[in-house]
């Protein structure tokens, strides 16, 4: 089977981004960039399908410019077969990104799509719900477990009501949640490795995607700031205080 | 004239109160709103609909196949319903993440996610990098706007309406693809932390999963739901659908009560609209403290126990 992992670069996880003052963006400059995190678990889980016994291609592919190619040679170190690049200089938002990829599952017969729930920058969660939806294919959202039985998936979901376990036939978009798995980490010889891998690029126009309709992103600013830092000295003022809020 | 259609959120028996979240959202971008529900048996759930205020119609629609809200049975008839609508509204939970998108993409719309205020019937602000940024987005009209609503901005809305209930339906084909197997509710019967109204949780300063029975006692005694910060998960004190933070849930209780938590960036963004945060914690440093309202700073293991003697007193 085929199974095409999305890798989308980010701002790092662990960076607290900043609104610039005047209200165009936010500051990237000089800021740790890296996968993000819902698309290492997709990509490890696509790693661990294959792992299990099942004759898999992974294939990893990234929509943007050829600065992400860095994160595309991490998957292929992580353990990708091989790469893809969309090369655009262009910022598409998700109804965009699942016609391309709509576009790619058509082109590479793939059997298996697993994108990350949401990108940790936009934080839209659509992707792949769209690409499902465009493919006329089911999708499982929010994965927190996944069992490949021959021509169908097992997949567990985090709900807010619990765990939900559906059955769906492939072809598939799963999305995953953080608790699928944990990625692994990269060794020094597979990222020497990881040079000598395919990765195919590929021009945005060259696709023939019809460009999708997009929000306008007219400012940006920073979040209300909550004001506390109020202590108090004892559980009897603890409740008092709580009383007087009304709260008990 | 906006003519707004609202899918309802619920279990086959009751209506999810994140719905009337969401009809408060229609309420501010304002027109005539209808209310869909999709189900195998509508008539408890449509019941509730009609009691919010603002509505029009209960729509309900009825068939074998929706019993359990699969997106891939409900997007299809979503967006045959949509032609005679301006704005699609969801509230943001995972049945509204899960099954927008799907109808937006038969669309051919782009979505908006986690409308977290209304700036006028096109206009929207939404939180982007965990909250980090708010951005005004503004939404083609044509074909229509599909949204989804974040919970946590939101008040429900009364419940002193009297919306027609009537019968609807589409002709859209439903894919045989997906099958429901079972959902796995949780059973402790505590509230549910995506909507309870007090919420108390638990970080790597409990210590332990057994240390942790101090942290549901003392829940229980509130009537409060079990939460937990990231590191509570990862050290396996508590499962992980207890986390509350970024990447877990983002909620918006009356009372949240942060114990043995310091208040990492990833946790404060799941908390920061609750209404009162109350901090304990033994480092009088921990951050959580900037943002509490209440900072209480001691050893949680003797405070619990104090902290339920007087709430006894009460």
């Amino acid at each position: 089977m085929k199974i095409l992992v999305g890798i989308k670069r980010v701002v790092d996880f662990s960076v607290r981004v900043q609104v610039k003052k005047d209200g165009s963006g936010v500051n990237t400059d000089g800021v740790k960039l890296g996968i993000n995190p819902f698309d290492e678990i997709a990509l490890e889980e696509a790693l661990r399908i294959r792992e299990r016994g099942t004759q898999a291609e992974v294939v990893a592919v990234s929509i943007g410019p050829a600065e992400v190619q860095p994160q595309l040679r991490t998957a292929l170190a992580m353990g990708a077969d091989r790469a893809i690049l969309v090369e655009t200089g262009e910022v598409l938002q998700p109804l965009m990104v699942a016609r391309v990829f709509h576009e790619l599952v058509k082109r590479e017969n793939a059997d298996l799509v697993i994108l990350g729930k949401q990108a940790i920058d936009d934080d839209s969660n659509q992707t792949g719900q769209m690409l499902a939806a465009l493919w006329d294919r089911p999708q499982a959202t929010f994965a927190s477990k996944v069992e490949l039985k021959d021509k169908t998936l097992m997949v567990t979901r985090e709900v807010d009501a619990g765990l939900e376990t559906i059955e769906i036939d492939l072809p598939a978009v799963i999305t995953t949640d953080l608790r699928l798995n944990t990625p692994r980490f990269v060794k020094m010889p597979d990222i020497m490795k990881a040079r000598s891998k395919p990765l195919q690029v590929l021009k945005l126009e060259e696709l023939g995607v019809t460009a999708a309709p997009k929000l306008e992103v007219t400012s940006y600013a920073p979040p209300p700031q909550r004001v506390g830092g109020k202590k108090v000295e004892d559980v009897t003022a603890l409740v008092a205080t709580l009383r007087q809020r009304g709260i008990l | 004239m906006n003519r707004i259609l609202v899918i309802a959120e619920h279990d086959g028996k009751k209506l999810n109160p994140a719905t009337a979240k969401a009809v408060s959202c229609a309420l501010a971008i304002g027109g005539e709103i209808d209310i869909a529900v999709f189900a195998a048996d509508a008539a408890a759930v449509a019941g509730s609909a009609a009691k919010l205020k603002g509505v029009k119609r209960v729509l309900n629609i009825e068939r074998a196949e929706n019993a359990h809200q699969l997106a891939a049975a409900l997007a299809p008839q979503i967006a045959k319903l949509a032609k005679d609508y301006t704005h699609l509204l969801a509230p943001s939970t995972t049945f509204g993440k899960d099954v927008l998108p799907r109808a937006a993409a038969l669309l051919g719309v782009q979505q908006v996610s986690d409308i977290m205020k209304v700036v006028d019937a096109h206009t929207f602000e939404r939180p982007m990098y965990a909250g980090n940024a708010i951005v005004t987005v503004k939404a083609p009209a044509m074909p229509c706007i599909v949204a989804t609503v974040r919970t946590a901005s939101w008040q429900a809305c009364s419940e002193d309406g009297h919306a027609e209930i009537t019968a609807a339906g589409t002709d859209a084909a439903i894919p045989q693809h997906t099958r429901f197997v079972e959902l796995k509710a949780d059973v402790s019967g505590r509230p549910d932390l995506q909507s309870a109204a007090r919420v108390v949780s638990g970080g790597r300063g409990v210590g332990s999963k057994e240390n942790f029975a101090v942290i549901y006692k003392f829940a229980d005694k509130l009537g409060a739901a079990v939460g937990a910060s990231r590191a509570a998960v990862d050290a396996g004190f508590v499962p992980n659908d207890l986390q509350v933070g970024q990447t877990g849930k983002i909620i918006a209780p009356e009372l949240y009560v942060a114990v043995g938590i310091s208040g990492a960036i990833q946790h404060l963004t799941g908390i920061k609209d609750a209404r009162t945060i109350v901090a304990i914690n033994k480092d009088p440093d921990a951050p959580i403290f900037q943002v509490a309202d209440i900072g209480l700073v001691g050893d949680l293991f003797q405070i619990l126990p104090e902290l339920e003697q007087e709430l006894d007193k009460l």
